[in-house]
């Protein structure tokens, strides 16, 4: 299992939870495990072409998913996927 | 009680709120100015909190204005006879009041750089000197406005995540108010800067990692402590503190905008913000409705924004190893980087990509041409004023305007970055900078044979 932690905004969504645990697998097959788990989600993250929304940054392991291999990037058992708003400004 | 209140800030504060009381009618005090939130994505709309994220799409949120309300009572007249500062242009701030105490921030002058101007192939030049800030930065107009919110909202501490500029400012403005400050910081900044805040009392945090590894970290910070980050819960009311630059330059220049407008990007924030600015005073009819030209100015070793301009695209490719001398502008994940690109493209613009060494002789040359002594990225403006008109976007004849974001004694290393010889080494001056003279003895007769050897 990897585990997804959750911002508060979302958390309405995942009935309070500030971690979801979600099989393994690459981090776009993760991120369909967890709106699979948690439908309300989807709206929030999924954008219409069905790509992560523009205004998610995906961190595995603290490290921006777009810097690895961005949405095919392996997650392993006990990799920690963190869901962040874009949000980055001095 | 007398000697804990600072006379010269409580002066300015109650004058400011004397005037606007007198300008305010009760009708208009009946609906408010602040109409709330609204997500710049989608557009859902949310009563005014501590909140920075839609929660439909997690899009940015911004703060809603009434403008004809704001409009009743802010006009050229009512604003010449408000008080210096930021807060004699309240109505188009998110804060309800000018807050009791606050640093005295804003009108800072506006320049005629005569003698830099021909440098950088302009014919006419303003420079918008912010170095004048209370901690020597812009960024003190953005932190005032949140803090100012921050205080209504009653946080428990004041907190940022900096490239160094907002560091001091985020430190400073906690003092004036009296709460404590967390300042997280790459942990590599500059000596200088780190100080800054250490002076004003803020606890100073330094990340192993990149600015975007220390904006991370506070995102999950910010939503663990419910601390107030300037620059990120409390970013909608903190990103329109920018748009008084807009206001002032409209104001200093007699209620009007220049044919160019060229402003440092890190994050885009300010660079957009001040464009907003001048929509507004459009809109209310305080100045007429012209086009002006928006050019950003990045750091060649940091420069998603300028990039992405060049491609034609507005999908930012971020920057995992920022490598410049410019930490100011070192952001390699722009938050607004997509609306500063939109931004120039439409206006006629450009984002323009500036090598460090370019930055430190626009340093120089502005500092020995005008007195005007900027960090970093300052120069980067400047070196963008240059590359703008080379590159066709400045014309003959234009006015333009360059915001001097920041002082130059936070970055001292940066200006003598490509000199031949000289450098500053561990804080003390060097011998053989140029324009630094040897050590010689205290007496007139050593002073005339240095000068013999030297004319």
């Amino acid at each position: 299992m990897s585990t997804v932690r959750i911002p508060p905004t979302l958390r309405a969504s995942t009935g309070g939870a500030k971690t979801v645990d979600v099989p393994a697998g690459s981090v776009r097959e993760v991120i369909r495990g967890l709106v699979t788990a948690h439908p309300s989600l989807h709206s929030q993250l999924i954008a219409p072409d069905g790509d992560l929304n523009r205004f998610v940054n995906a961190f595995l392991n603290d490290t921006d998913v777009r810097h690895l291999q961005d949405l095919d990037t392996p997650v392993a058992d006990g990799d920690t996927l963190v869901l962040l708003p874009a949000m980055a400004g001095g | 009680m007398t000697l804990e209140t600072p006379i010269r800030q409580r002066t300015n504060a109650a004058a400011a709120a004397a005037t606007f009381t007198d300008a305010t009618d009760a009708t208009d005090a009946e609906r408010p100015r602040i109409t709330g939130m609204a997500c710049r994505s989608c557009g859902h709309a949310q009563p005014l909190a501590i909140a920075y994220v839609c929660p439909a799409c997690f899009g940015p949120l911004e703060v809603t204005y009434d403008l004809a309300i704001a409009g009743s009572t802010f006009t050229r007249a009512a604003i010449e006879r408000r008080a210096p500062g930021i807060w004699r242009y309240l109505e188009l701030l998110p804060v309800d009041a000018a807050p009791a105490r606050s640093l005295a921030v804003g009108s800072t002058p506006l320049i005629a750089a005569d003698r830099l101007a021909p440098v950088l192939g302009v014919d006419r030049l303003w420079l918008k000197d912010d170095t004048r800030n209370p901690s020597l930065s812009f960024k003190d107009r953005a932190v005032a406005v949140a803090t100012a919110q921050a205080v209504a909202f009653g946080v428990s501490a004041l907190a940022c995540a900096s490239t160094g500029n907002l560091a001091g400012a985020t430190a400073a403005a906690a003092a004036a108010v009296g709460l404590p400050a967390y300042v997280f910081i790459p942990a590599d900044l500059e000596p200088a800067k780190v100080d800054h805040a250490l002076a004003y009392g803020a606890t100073v945090v330094p990340v192993a990692g990149t600015y975007d590894d220390v904006n991370r970290l506070c995102l999950e910070v910010a939503d663990e402590t419910g601390w107030g980050f300037v620059n990120i819960n409390l970013r909608p009311f903190y990103a329109e503190g920018s748009k008084t630059l807009a206001y002032e330059i409209a104001e200093q220049l007699g209620w009007r905008s220049p044919d160019v407008l060229v402003a440092p990007v890190a994050s885009g924030a300010m660079f957009t913000r001040v464009a907003r600015g001048f929509e507004e005073l459009a809109a209310l009819g305080l100045i007429e409705r012209r086009p002006i030209r928006y050019v950003g100015g990045q750091a060649q070793g940091c420069s998603p924004v300028a990039t992405a301009f060049e491609r034609g695209t507005d999908e930012i490719e971020p920057i995992r190893e920022p490598n410049t001398i410019v930490r100011s502008l070192a952001i390699g994940n722009p938050a607004d980087g997509r609306y500063a690109v939109e931004l120039a493209r439409d206006s006629g613009g450009s984002i323009e990509a500036i090598p460090d060494a370019v930055t430190a002789e626009a340093i120089r040359d502005v500092a020995r041409l005008e007195g005007i002594y900027p960090e970093t990225a300052g120069g980067v403006t400047l070196a963008a004023v240059a590359a703008a008109r080379r590159r066709g976007v400045i014309r003959d004849g234009d006015e333009v305007v360059a915001l001097i974001t920041g002082n130059g004694l936070k970055t001292p290393a940066a200006r003598t970055l490509g000199l031949a010889e000289g450098s500053l080494e561990g804080g003390r001056v060097a011998p053989g900078q140029p324009g630094l003279a040897p050590i010689i003895r205290p007496s007139l007769s050593a002073f005339e044979a240095w000068l013999g050897d030297a004319s």
